[in-house]
Protein backbone atom coordinates (compact mmCIF):
# COMPACT_ATOMS: atom_id res chain seq x y z
CA UNK A 1 0.00 0.00 0.00
CA UNK A 2 1.45 3.29 -1.08
CA UNK A 3 1.00 5.73 1.19
CA UNK A 4 2.50 9.61 1.52
CA UNK A 5 4.65 9.91 4.91
CA UNK A 6 3.09 10.54 7.83
CA UNK A 7 4.57 12.35 10.33
CA UNK A 8 3.87 10.63 13.50
CA UNK A 9 5.00 13.00 16.49
CA UNK A 10 3.68 10.75 19.08
CA UNK A 11 5.41 7.59 17.12
CA UNK A 12 4.04 4.58 18.70
CA UNK A 13 0.77 5.43 17.09
CA UNK A 14 1.38 3.16 14.08
CA UNK A 15 1.21 0.10 16.04
CA UNK A 16 -2.56 0.58 17.64
CA UNK A 17 -3.72 2.89 15.16
CA UNK A 18 -7.43 2.63 14.37
CA UNK A 19 -8.88 0.85 10.92
CA UNK A 20 -9.79 3.19 8.28
CA UNK A 21 -13.35 3.78 8.00
CA UNK A 22 -12.59 5.04 4.32
CA UNK A 23 -10.13 4.33 2.10
CA UNK A 24 -9.58 6.29 -1.29
CA UNK A 25 -6.91 4.03 -3.67
CA UNK A 26 -5.74 6.05 -6.70
CA UNK A 27 -8.15 8.07 -7.22
CA UNK A 28 -8.28 10.32 -10.59
CA UNK A 29 -10.84 12.77 -12.16
CA UNK A 30 -10.78 14.80 -15.24
CA UNK A 31 -13.46 16.76 -16.01
CA UNK A 32 -13.24 17.38 -20.05
CA UNK A 33 -9.97 18.17 -20.15
CA UNK A 34 -9.21 19.53 -16.78
CA UNK A 35 -7.39 16.97 -14.38
CA UNK A 36 -8.64 17.76 -11.06
CA UNK A 37 -7.90 14.24 -9.52
CA UNK A 38 -4.83 12.45 -10.01
CA UNK A 39 -3.56 9.17 -8.50
CA UNK A 40 -5.21 10.19 -5.10
CA UNK A 41 -4.62 7.60 -2.33
CA UNK A 42 -5.51 8.74 1.22
CA UNK A 43 -6.74 6.72 4.60
CA UNK A 44 -9.26 8.10 7.25
CA UNK A 45 -8.89 6.37 10.02
CA UNK A 46 -12.30 5.46 11.95
CA UNK A 47 -13.47 7.73 14.87
CA UNK A 48 -11.21 10.78 13.86
CA UNK A 49 -11.62 14.08 11.84
CA UNK A 50 -9.63 14.28 9.07
CA UNK A 51 -9.21 17.45 7.30
CA UNK A 52 -8.90 18.17 3.51
CA UNK A 53 -6.68 21.20 3.20
CA UNK A 54 -5.30 22.98 0.34
CA UNK A 55 -5.42 25.94 -2.62
CA UNK A 56 -8.62 26.53 -3.98
CA UNK A 57 -9.51 24.45 -6.82
CA UNK A 58 -7.45 21.87 -5.75
CA UNK A 59 -10.02 19.13 -5.86
CA UNK A 60 -11.27 18.82 -2.29
CA UNK A 61 -14.95 19.32 -3.26
CA UNK A 62 -14.47 16.85 -6.05
CA UNK A 63 -12.79 14.22 -3.50
CA UNK A 64 -15.31 14.82 -0.64
CA UNK A 65 -18.26 14.05 -3.56
CA UNK A 66 -16.34 10.87 -4.75
CA UNK A 67 -16.29 9.65 -1.46
CA UNK A 68 -19.63 10.82 -1.25
CA UNK A 69 -20.81 8.72 -3.94
CA UNK A 70 -22.10 11.51 -5.90
CA UNK A 71 -19.16 11.80 -8.70
CA UNK A 72 -17.80 8.85 -10.24
CA UNK A 73 -13.87 8.82 -10.00
CA UNK A 74 -12.17 8.36 -13.58
CA UNK A 75 -10.24 6.01 -11.83
CA UNK A 76 -9.18 4.44 -8.71
CA UNK A 77 -11.79 3.25 -5.85
CA UNK A 78 -12.90 4.27 -2.59
CA UNK A 79 -13.80 2.22 0.52
CA UNK A 80 -16.11 2.80 2.93
CA UNK A 81 -15.80 0.68 6.03
CA UNK A 82 -14.23 -2.55 3.55
CA UNK A 83 -17.06 -2.16 1.18
CA UNK A 84 -16.57 -0.28 -2.18
CA UNK A 85 -18.33 2.81 -3.24
CA UNK A 86 -21.21 2.67 -5.77
CA UNK A 87 -23.13 5.59 -4.72
CA UNK A 88 -24.75 7.59 -2.38
CA UNK A 89 -25.23 5.41 0.58
CA UNK A 90 -26.52 5.69 4.47
CA UNK A 91 -23.18 5.12 5.83
CA UNK A 92 -22.20 8.53 4.45
CA UNK A 93 -24.07 12.09 5.18
CA UNK A 94 -23.28 15.25 3.96
CA UNK A 95 -23.23 18.86 5.62
CA UNK A 96 -23.12 21.31 2.55
CA UNK A 97 -20.91 24.96 2.54
CA UNK A 98 -24.07 26.69 1.45
CA UNK A 99 -26.58 24.17 3.93
CA UNK A 100 -28.87 23.39 1.34
CA UNK A 101 -32.00 23.28 3.20
CA UNK A 102 -35.44 23.16 1.86
CA UNK A 103 -36.69 26.94 1.80
CA UNK A 104 -40.06 25.83 2.19
CA UNK A 105 -40.07 23.20 5.11
CA UNK A 106 -39.70 24.38 8.30
CA UNK A 107 -36.62 23.31 10.93
CA UNK A 108 -38.45 20.03 11.90
CA UNK A 109 -38.59 18.55 8.84
CA UNK A 110 -35.51 20.04 7.38
CA UNK A 111 -33.75 18.06 10.26
CA UNK A 112 -35.88 14.95 9.62
CA UNK A 113 -35.65 14.88 6.00
CA UNK A 114 -32.69 12.63 5.72
CA UNK A 115 -34.49 10.18 6.98
CA UNK A 116 -38.12 11.19 5.69
CA UNK A 117 -36.03 10.24 1.79
CA UNK A 118 -34.72 6.87 3.72
CA UNK A 119 -38.12 6.20 4.23
CA UNK A 120 -38.94 6.24 8.24
CA UNK A 121 -42.46 6.53 9.52
CA UNK A 122 -43.04 10.27 10.15
CA UNK A 123 -43.07 10.18 13.99
CA UNK A 124 -39.92 8.26 14.18
CA UNK A 125 -38.04 10.43 12.39
CA UNK A 126 -39.63 13.39 13.97
CA UNK A 127 -38.31 12.45 17.33
CA UNK A 128 -35.05 11.63 16.74
CA UNK A 129 -35.07 15.39 14.46
CA UNK A 130 -35.76 16.88 17.67
CA UNK A 131 -33.41 14.73 19.52
CA UNK A 132 -30.74 16.20 17.52
CA UNK A 133 -32.48 19.41 16.95
CA UNK A 134 -32.07 19.74 20.75
CA UNK A 135 -28.07 18.54 20.40
CA UNK A 136 -27.51 21.59 18.11
CA UNK A 137 -29.11 23.96 20.48
CA UNK A 138 -31.73 24.39 18.31
CA UNK A 139 -34.92 24.24 20.94
CA UNK A 140 -37.60 26.31 19.78
CA UNK A 141 -37.20 27.03 16.53
CA UNK A 142 -38.87 23.71 14.96
CA UNK A 143 -41.42 25.53 13.32
CA UNK A 144 -38.72 28.35 11.91
CA UNK A 145 -38.21 28.33 8.47
CA UNK A 146 -34.63 28.73 7.13
CA UNK A 147 -35.28 32.19 5.91
CA UNK A 148 -35.95 33.20 9.50
CA UNK A 149 -32.68 31.94 11.19
CA UNK A 150 -29.17 33.25 10.58
CA UNK A 151 -26.55 31.67 8.89
CA UNK A 152 -25.10 30.29 11.98
CA UNK A 153 -28.40 28.50 12.59
CA UNK A 154 -28.93 27.03 9.13
CA UNK A 155 -25.91 25.26 9.24
CA UNK A 156 -26.79 23.91 12.66
CA UNK A 157 -29.80 22.52 10.74
CA UNK A 158 -27.72 21.18 8.63
CA UNK A 159 -25.90 19.43 10.35
CA UNK A 160 -28.09 17.88 12.89
CA UNK A 161 -29.96 17.12 9.68
CA UNK A 162 -26.67 14.97 9.05
CA UNK A 163 -25.96 13.61 12.78
CA UNK A 164 -29.94 12.40 12.42
CA UNK A 165 -29.49 9.85 10.03
CA UNK A 166 -26.68 8.09 11.80
CA UNK A 167 -24.14 7.47 9.44
CA UNK A 168 -20.67 6.46 10.19
CA UNK A 169 -19.28 8.82 8.15
CA UNK A 170 -19.81 12.94 8.02
CA UNK A 171 -18.53 14.16 5.04
CA UNK A 172 -18.16 18.35 5.40
CA UNK A 173 -17.72 20.97 2.57
CA UNK A 174 -16.21 24.28 4.19
CA UNK A 175 -19.29 23.95 6.33
CA UNK A 176 -18.24 26.89 8.24
CA UNK A 177 -16.97 28.86 5.40
CA UNK A 178 -20.40 30.92 5.06
CA UNK A 179 -20.97 31.96 8.53
CA UNK A 180 -19.51 34.63 10.65
CA UNK A 181 -15.81 34.22 13.02
CA UNK A 182 -17.24 34.22 16.25
CA UNK A 183 -20.19 31.46 14.93
CA UNK A 184 -17.46 29.90 13.51
CA UNK A 185 -14.77 29.66 16.43
CA UNK A 186 -18.32 28.27 18.44
CA UNK A 187 -18.81 25.54 15.82
CA UNK A 188 -14.90 24.39 16.14
CA UNK A 189 -15.59 24.02 19.77
CA UNK A 190 -18.89 22.14 19.04
CA UNK A 191 -16.93 20.05 16.52
CA UNK A 192 -14.54 18.95 18.81
CA UNK A 193 -16.68 18.12 21.04
CA UNK A 194 -18.89 15.65 18.75
CA UNK A 195 -15.66 14.15 17.19
CA UNK A 196 -15.17 12.93 21.00
CA UNK A 197 -18.71 12.04 21.73
CA UNK A 198 -19.98 10.80 18.46
CA UNK A 199 -18.24 7.77 17.56
CA UNK A 200 -17.97 9.06 14.18
CA UNK A 201 -15.05 9.78 11.03
CA UNK A 202 -15.63 13.12 10.09
CA UNK A 203 -14.07 14.29 6.75
CA UNK A 204 -13.19 18.14 6.73
CA UNK A 205 -13.06 20.52 4.09
CA UNK A 206 -11.83 23.69 4.92
CA UNK A 207 -9.44 26.67 3.56
CA UNK A 208 -8.15 27.80 7.10
CA UNK A 209 -5.23 26.06 8.21
CA UNK A 210 -5.84 27.81 11.82
CA UNK A 211 -9.26 26.47 11.97
CA UNK A 212 -7.70 22.37 10.45
CA UNK A 213 -5.10 22.45 12.99
CA UNK A 214 -7.66 23.39 15.95
CA UNK A 215 -10.33 20.47 14.84
CA UNK A 216 -8.35 17.65 12.96
CA UNK A 217 -6.96 14.77 14.20
CA UNK A 218 -5.04 14.56 10.81
CA UNK A 219 -4.83 17.17 8.13
CA UNK A 220 -3.94 15.73 4.67
CA UNK A 221 -2.45 18.80 2.48
CA UNK A 222 -3.13 18.52 -1.19
CA UNK A 223 -1.54 20.29 -3.59
CA UNK A 224 -3.33 22.23 -6.50
CA UNK A 225 -4.14 20.46 -9.87
CA UNK A 226 -3.93 17.71 -10.83
CA UNK A 227 -4.50 17.08 -6.95
CA UNK A 228 -2.05 15.30 -5.21
CA UNK A 229 -1.43 14.38 -1.04
CA UNK A 230 1.46 16.59 -0.30
CA UNK A 231 1.77 15.51 3.56
CA UNK A 232 -0.48 14.24 6.28
CA UNK A 233 0.32 16.27 9.73
CA UNK A 234 -1.35 14.45 12.48
CA UNK A 235 -1.49 17.47 15.27
CA UNK A 236 -0.94 15.91 18.63
CA UNK A 237 -2.80 18.72 20.50
CA UNK A 238 -3.55 18.09 24.29
CA UNK A 239 -7.36 19.17 23.50
CA UNK A 240 -8.22 18.26 27.24
CA UNK A 241 -6.90 21.54 27.61
CA UNK A 242 -9.06 24.95 28.27
CA UNK A 243 -10.51 25.68 24.42
CA UNK A 244 -8.57 29.37 24.72
CA UNK A 245 -5.39 27.19 25.43
CA UNK A 246 -5.62 25.56 22.49
CA UNK A 247 -5.53 28.38 20.19
CA UNK A 248 -1.87 29.70 22.28
CA UNK A 249 -0.55 26.12 22.90
CA UNK A 250 3.21 26.10 20.79
CA UNK A 251 2.62 22.74 19.54
CA UNK A 252 -0.72 24.83 17.65
CA UNK A 253 1.44 27.62 16.44
CA UNK A 254 4.26 25.23 14.97
CA UNK A 255 2.04 23.54 13.31
CA UNK A 256 -0.14 26.66 11.90
CA UNK A 257 3.45 27.56 10.84
CA UNK A 258 4.71 24.67 9.32
CA UNK A 259 1.74 24.43 6.73
CA UNK A 260 2.14 27.60 5.82
CA UNK A 261 5.64 27.24 4.60
CA UNK A 262 4.57 23.75 3.30
CA UNK A 263 1.64 25.78 0.84
CA UNK A 264 2.92 29.08 0.37
CA UNK A 265 5.31 28.16 -2.27
CA UNK A 266 1.84 27.30 -3.93
CA UNK A 267 0.37 30.48 -3.57
CA UNK A 268 1.09 33.29 -5.70
CA UNK B 1 -53.95 55.00 -4.14
CA UNK B 2 -55.59 57.88 -1.71
CA UNK B 3 -57.58 60.24 -2.57
CA UNK B 4 -58.23 63.29 0.11
CA UNK B 5 -57.03 61.68 2.35
CA UNK B 6 -59.01 58.48 2.27
CA UNK B 7 -57.21 54.84 1.38
CA UNK B 8 -59.22 53.54 -1.42
CA UNK B 9 -59.52 49.84 -2.11
CA UNK B 10 -57.78 47.93 -4.95
CA UNK B 11 -60.08 48.48 -8.81
CA UNK B 12 -61.59 51.42 -7.48
CA UNK B 13 -60.66 52.87 -10.89
CA UNK B 14 -63.25 50.64 -12.17
CA UNK B 15 -66.01 52.66 -10.55
CA UNK B 16 -65.41 55.21 -12.77
CA UNK B 17 -65.07 53.31 -16.12
CA UNK B 18 -68.36 52.31 -14.75
CA UNK B 19 -69.86 55.70 -14.64
CA UNK B 20 -68.55 56.44 -17.75
CA UNK B 21 -70.43 53.52 -19.61
CA UNK B 22 -73.39 54.18 -17.92
CA UNK B 23 -73.14 57.65 -19.62
CA UNK B 24 -72.31 56.28 -23.13
CA UNK B 25 -75.39 54.22 -22.85
CA UNK B 26 -77.40 56.17 -21.41
CA UNK B 27 -76.36 58.81 -24.30
CA UNK B 28 -77.72 56.19 -27.14
CA UNK B 29 -74.68 56.67 -28.83
CA UNK B 30 -74.43 52.69 -30.38
CA UNK B 31 -77.19 50.37 -29.83
CA UNK B 32 -74.09 48.19 -28.99
CA UNK B 33 -73.15 49.62 -25.66
CA UNK B 34 -76.27 49.34 -23.49
CA UNK B 35 -76.14 51.38 -19.89
CA UNK B 36 -74.52 49.19 -17.37
CA UNK B 37 -77.57 49.10 -15.52
CA UNK B 38 -79.38 47.47 -17.80
CA UNK B 39 -76.72 45.04 -18.42
CA UNK B 40 -76.68 44.49 -14.42
CA UNK B 41 -80.58 43.99 -14.63
CA UNK B 42 -80.18 41.36 -17.46
CA UNK B 43 -77.49 39.19 -15.44
CA UNK B 44 -79.29 39.14 -12.82
CA UNK B 45 -82.38 38.13 -15.07
CA UNK B 46 -80.79 35.55 -17.04
CA UNK B 47 -78.24 34.13 -14.81
CA UNK B 48 -80.60 31.26 -12.97
CA UNK B 49 -82.19 30.37 -16.38
CA UNK B 50 -81.89 26.69 -17.60
CA UNK B 51 -79.89 28.32 -20.77
CA UNK B 52 -77.11 30.13 -18.66
CA UNK B 53 -76.99 27.39 -16.51
CA UNK B 54 -76.56 24.87 -19.34
CA UNK B 55 -74.04 26.86 -20.96
CA UNK B 56 -72.15 27.37 -17.64
CA UNK B 57 -71.86 23.94 -16.94
CA UNK B 58 -70.88 23.25 -20.22
CA UNK B 59 -68.21 25.96 -20.42
CA UNK B 60 -66.72 25.03 -17.25
CA UNK B 61 -66.38 21.16 -17.78
CA UNK B 62 -64.18 22.20 -21.23
CA UNK B 63 -62.38 24.71 -19.33
CA UNK B 64 -61.74 22.40 -16.51
CA UNK B 65 -61.14 19.22 -18.71
CA UNK B 66 -58.59 21.63 -20.60
CA UNK B 67 -56.84 23.28 -17.64
CA UNK B 68 -56.51 20.11 -16.10
CA UNK B 69 -54.83 18.21 -19.39
CA UNK B 70 -52.32 21.12 -19.07
CA UNK B 71 -51.05 21.16 -15.89
CA UNK B 72 -50.82 16.62 -15.82
CA UNK B 73 -48.98 17.33 -19.15
CA UNK B 74 -47.30 20.81 -18.97
CA UNK B 75 -45.71 20.57 -15.17
CA UNK B 76 -43.97 17.03 -15.64
CA UNK B 77 -42.94 17.77 -19.41
CA UNK B 78 -41.48 21.41 -18.28
CA UNK B 79 -39.78 20.01 -15.18
CA UNK B 80 -38.25 17.07 -17.38
CA UNK B 81 -37.02 20.00 -19.79
CA UNK B 82 -35.61 21.92 -17.27
CA UNK B 83 -33.40 18.57 -15.75
CA UNK B 84 -32.50 16.73 -19.06
CA UNK B 85 -30.28 18.61 -21.51
CA UNK B 86 -31.69 16.28 -24.15
CA UNK B 87 -35.24 16.55 -23.91
CA UNK B 88 -34.90 20.29 -23.85
CA UNK B 89 -32.90 20.32 -27.08
CA UNK B 90 -35.67 18.29 -28.66
CA UNK B 91 -38.83 20.29 -27.37
CA UNK B 92 -38.15 23.59 -27.02
CA UNK B 93 -38.21 24.84 -30.42
CA UNK B 94 -41.80 23.82 -30.22
CA UNK B 95 -42.90 24.79 -27.19
CA UNK B 96 -41.36 28.14 -28.39
CA UNK B 97 -43.17 27.88 -31.48
CA UNK B 98 -46.33 26.57 -30.32
CA UNK B 99 -46.04 29.58 -27.78
CA UNK B 100 -46.25 32.40 -30.60
CA UNK B 101 -48.68 30.38 -33.29
CA UNK B 102 -51.98 31.82 -33.95
CA UNK B 103 -53.28 28.54 -32.71
CA UNK B 104 -56.96 29.58 -33.84
CA UNK B 105 -56.03 28.93 -37.26
CA UNK B 106 -55.07 25.55 -36.05
CA UNK B 107 -58.76 24.92 -34.89
CA UNK B 108 -60.06 23.74 -38.03
CA UNK B 109 -56.97 20.71 -37.87
CA UNK B 110 -58.26 19.90 -34.63
CA UNK B 111 -61.72 19.56 -36.02
CA UNK B 112 -60.75 17.29 -39.21
CA UNK B 113 -59.13 15.45 -36.41
CA UNK B 114 -61.28 15.07 -33.19
CA UNK B 115 -64.42 15.71 -34.91
CA UNK B 116 -67.07 18.35 -33.85
CA UNK B 117 -67.52 17.19 -30.51
CA UNK B 118 -66.23 18.31 -26.98
CA UNK B 119 -63.26 16.84 -27.52
CA UNK B 120 -61.69 19.14 -29.91
CA UNK B 121 -62.76 22.01 -27.76
CA UNK B 122 -61.24 20.33 -24.47
CA UNK B 123 -58.22 19.84 -26.83
CA UNK B 124 -58.17 23.27 -28.03
CA UNK B 125 -58.40 24.68 -24.22
CA UNK B 126 -55.04 22.48 -23.51
CA UNK B 127 -53.59 23.98 -26.32
CA UNK B 128 -53.89 27.36 -25.59
CA UNK B 129 -52.87 26.83 -22.00
CA UNK B 130 -49.97 24.89 -22.20
CA UNK B 131 -47.13 26.25 -23.55
CA UNK B 132 -46.52 28.86 -20.88
CA UNK B 133 -47.02 26.51 -18.28
CA UNK B 134 -44.25 24.10 -19.62
CA UNK B 135 -41.88 27.52 -20.02
CA UNK B 136 -42.52 28.54 -16.61
CA UNK B 137 -42.28 24.95 -15.10
CA UNK B 138 -38.73 24.42 -17.15
CA UNK B 139 -37.89 27.93 -16.09
CA UNK B 140 -38.36 26.92 -12.84
CA UNK B 141 -36.59 24.02 -13.04
CA UNK B 142 -33.45 25.66 -14.27
CA UNK B 143 -32.77 27.94 -11.36
CA UNK B 144 -32.70 25.45 -9.18
CA UNK B 145 -30.10 24.87 -6.70
CA UNK B 146 -28.01 22.49 -7.68
CA UNK B 147 -27.11 22.02 -4.20
CA UNK B 148 -30.57 20.93 -3.07
CA UNK B 149 -30.58 18.14 -5.39
CA UNK B 150 -27.36 16.90 -4.55
CA UNK B 151 -28.38 16.83 -0.77
CA UNK B 152 -31.11 14.77 -2.01
CA UNK B 153 -29.06 12.47 -4.04
CA UNK B 154 -27.15 11.94 -0.92
CA UNK B 155 -29.18 10.76 1.08
CA UNK B 156 -30.46 8.33 -1.07
CA UNK B 157 -33.25 10.08 -3.13
CA UNK B 158 -34.63 8.55 -5.84
CA UNK B 159 -34.90 10.16 -9.21
CA UNK B 160 -38.52 9.76 -9.17
CA UNK B 161 -38.42 10.92 -5.94
CA UNK B 162 -36.05 14.13 -6.31
CA UNK B 163 -38.77 14.76 -8.69
CA UNK B 164 -41.96 15.55 -6.46
CA UNK B 165 -40.08 15.82 -3.44
CA UNK B 166 -37.23 18.85 -4.87
CA UNK B 167 -37.98 19.38 -8.19
CA UNK B 168 -41.53 20.34 -8.24
CA UNK B 169 -41.49 22.13 -5.00
CA UNK B 170 -38.43 24.49 -5.96
CA UNK B 171 -39.88 25.35 -9.09
CA UNK B 172 -43.64 25.89 -7.78
CA UNK B 173 -43.20 30.09 -7.48
CA UNK B 174 -42.60 29.84 -11.38
CA UNK B 175 -44.73 26.73 -11.80
CA UNK B 176 -47.43 28.92 -10.31
CA UNK B 177 -47.05 31.83 -12.55
CA UNK B 178 -47.08 30.07 -15.66
CA UNK B 179 -50.33 28.38 -14.48
CA UNK B 180 -51.93 31.62 -13.96
CA UNK B 181 -50.84 32.83 -17.55
CA UNK B 182 -52.41 29.22 -18.65
CA UNK B 183 -55.40 29.75 -17.29
CA UNK B 184 -55.85 33.32 -18.96
CA UNK B 185 -55.47 31.48 -21.77
CA UNK B 186 -57.54 28.66 -21.50
CA UNK B 187 -60.15 31.22 -20.89
CA UNK B 188 -59.92 32.53 -24.41
CA UNK B 189 -59.13 28.90 -25.65
CA UNK B 190 -62.16 27.61 -24.58
CA UNK B 191 -64.02 30.39 -26.03
CA UNK B 192 -62.54 30.05 -29.39
CA UNK B 193 -63.09 26.54 -29.40
CA UNK B 194 -66.98 27.01 -28.11
CA UNK B 195 -67.17 29.38 -31.33
CA UNK B 196 -65.82 27.74 -34.37
CA UNK B 197 -66.08 23.92 -33.19
CA UNK B 198 -69.32 23.58 -32.17
CA UNK B 199 -71.47 26.54 -31.29
CA UNK B 200 -72.14 24.96 -27.61
CA UNK B 201 -71.43 26.45 -23.79
CA UNK B 202 -71.26 30.66 -23.45
CA UNK B 203 -70.17 30.32 -26.97
CA UNK B 204 -73.46 29.41 -28.42
CA UNK B 205 -74.76 32.55 -26.22
CA UNK B 206 -72.55 34.66 -27.26
CA UNK B 207 -73.66 33.96 -30.85
CA UNK B 208 -77.37 33.90 -29.92
CA UNK B 209 -77.48 37.21 -28.63
CA UNK B 210 -75.45 39.14 -31.09
CA UNK B 211 -76.96 37.38 -34.02
CA UNK B 212 -80.27 38.71 -32.59
CA UNK B 213 -78.89 41.97 -31.40
CA UNK B 214 -79.42 41.42 -27.78
CA UNK B 215 -76.67 43.75 -26.42
CA UNK B 216 -77.35 43.69 -22.74
CA UNK B 217 -77.60 39.86 -22.63
CA UNK B 218 -74.14 40.04 -24.40
CA UNK B 219 -72.28 41.90 -22.27
CA UNK B 220 -74.05 39.87 -19.01
CA UNK B 221 -72.27 37.11 -20.01
CA UNK B 222 -69.12 38.43 -20.86
CA UNK B 223 -69.35 39.87 -17.49
CA UNK B 224 -69.84 36.85 -16.06
CA UNK B 225 -67.03 35.00 -17.83
CA UNK B 226 -64.86 38.05 -16.69
CA UNK B 227 -65.72 37.95 -13.56
CA UNK B 228 -65.22 33.99 -13.25
CA UNK B 229 -61.50 34.52 -15.30
CA UNK B 230 -60.82 37.18 -12.74
CA UNK B 231 -61.24 35.16 -9.76
CA UNK B 232 -59.51 31.98 -11.12
CA UNK B 233 -56.76 34.52 -11.83
CA UNK B 234 -56.62 36.38 -8.56
CA UNK B 235 -57.19 32.64 -6.63
CA UNK B 236 -53.81 31.55 -8.60
CA UNK B 237 -52.12 34.95 -7.61
CA UNK B 238 -53.07 34.22 -4.09
CA UNK B 239 -51.50 30.97 -4.11
CA UNK B 240 -48.57 32.82 -5.60
CA UNK B 241 -48.20 34.82 -2.71
CA UNK B 242 -48.63 31.95 -0.31
CA UNK B 243 -45.14 30.58 -1.73
CA UNK B 244 -43.29 33.66 -2.26
CA UNK B 245 -41.67 33.75 1.18
CA UNK B 246 -39.31 31.40 -0.21
CA UNK B 247 -39.27 32.37 -4.07
CA UNK B 248 -36.27 35.07 -3.24
CA UNK B 249 -34.66 32.61 -1.25
CA UNK B 250 -33.82 30.13 -3.12
N1 LIG C 1 -18.47 20.17 -12.97
C1 LIG C 1 -17.22 20.57 -13.33
N2 LIG C 1 -16.90 20.71 -14.63
C2 LIG C 1 -15.66 21.10 -14.99
N3 LIG C 1 -14.67 21.38 -14.14
C3 LIG C 1 -14.92 21.27 -12.83
C4 LIG C 1 -16.22 20.87 -12.36
N4 LIG C 1 -16.19 20.85 -11.01
C5 LIG C 1 -14.94 21.22 -10.66
N5 LIG C 1 -14.18 21.47 -11.74
C6 LIG C 1 -12.77 21.87 -11.74
O1 LIG C 1 -12.04 20.93 -11.00
C7 LIG C 1 -11.12 21.57 -10.15
C8 LIG C 1 -11.35 21.13 -8.72
O2 LIG C 1 -12.59 21.65 -8.28
P1 LIG C 1 -13.10 21.50 -6.80
O3 LIG C 1 -14.41 22.18 -6.71
O4 LIG C 1 -13.03 20.09 -6.39
O5 LIG C 1 -11.99 22.34 -6.02
P2 LIG C 1 -11.96 22.75 -4.49
O6 LIG C 1 -10.65 22.33 -3.96
O7 LIG C 1 -13.17 22.29 -3.78
O8 LIG C 1 -11.96 24.32 -4.61
P3 LIG C 1 -12.53 25.39 -3.58
O9 LIG C 1 -11.57 25.43 -2.47
O10 LIG C 1 -12.53 26.67 -4.36
O11 LIG C 1 -13.89 24.94 -3.18
C9 LIG C 1 -11.30 23.06 -10.34
O12 LIG C 1 -10.27 23.52 -11.14
C10 LIG C 1 -12.62 23.19 -11.06
O13 LIG C 1 -12.52 24.24 -12.00
MG1 LIG D 1 -14.83 23.27 -2.85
Amino acid sequence: MVMPQIKDPIGHLEMRAPPNAVVARGVSKTYGDVEALKNLSLEFPKGQLTSLLGPSGCGKTTLLKIIGGLLEPTAGEIEVNGTPVKGPGPDRAFVFQDFALLPWANVLRNVAFGLELRGAAKSEREAIAEKYIAEVGLSGFEKAFPHELSGGMRQRVGLARALSVDADVLLMDEPFSAVDEQTRRKFQEDLLRLVQNENKTFIFVTHSIEEAVYVSDQIAILLPRPSRVLEIIRPAIERNKNVDNIRRDPEYLDIVDKIWAALRSYVE
Amino acid sequence: MTLFGYRLPGMSSLILWGLLWEIVGRSGMTFFIPPLSEVFLTLFEVIGTPPFLKALSETSYAFAAGVFFALVIGIPVGILMGKNRLVDELLLPWVNIFLSAPLTALVPVLMVLFGFGMRSIIITTTLFAIWIIILNARAGVMQINRSLVEMARSFGATPMVAFYKIYFWAALPEILGGVRIGVIRAVKGVIIGQLLISIVGFGALFELYANNFLMAHFWAVLVVLFALAFTVSEFLAYLERRVSYYAAKR
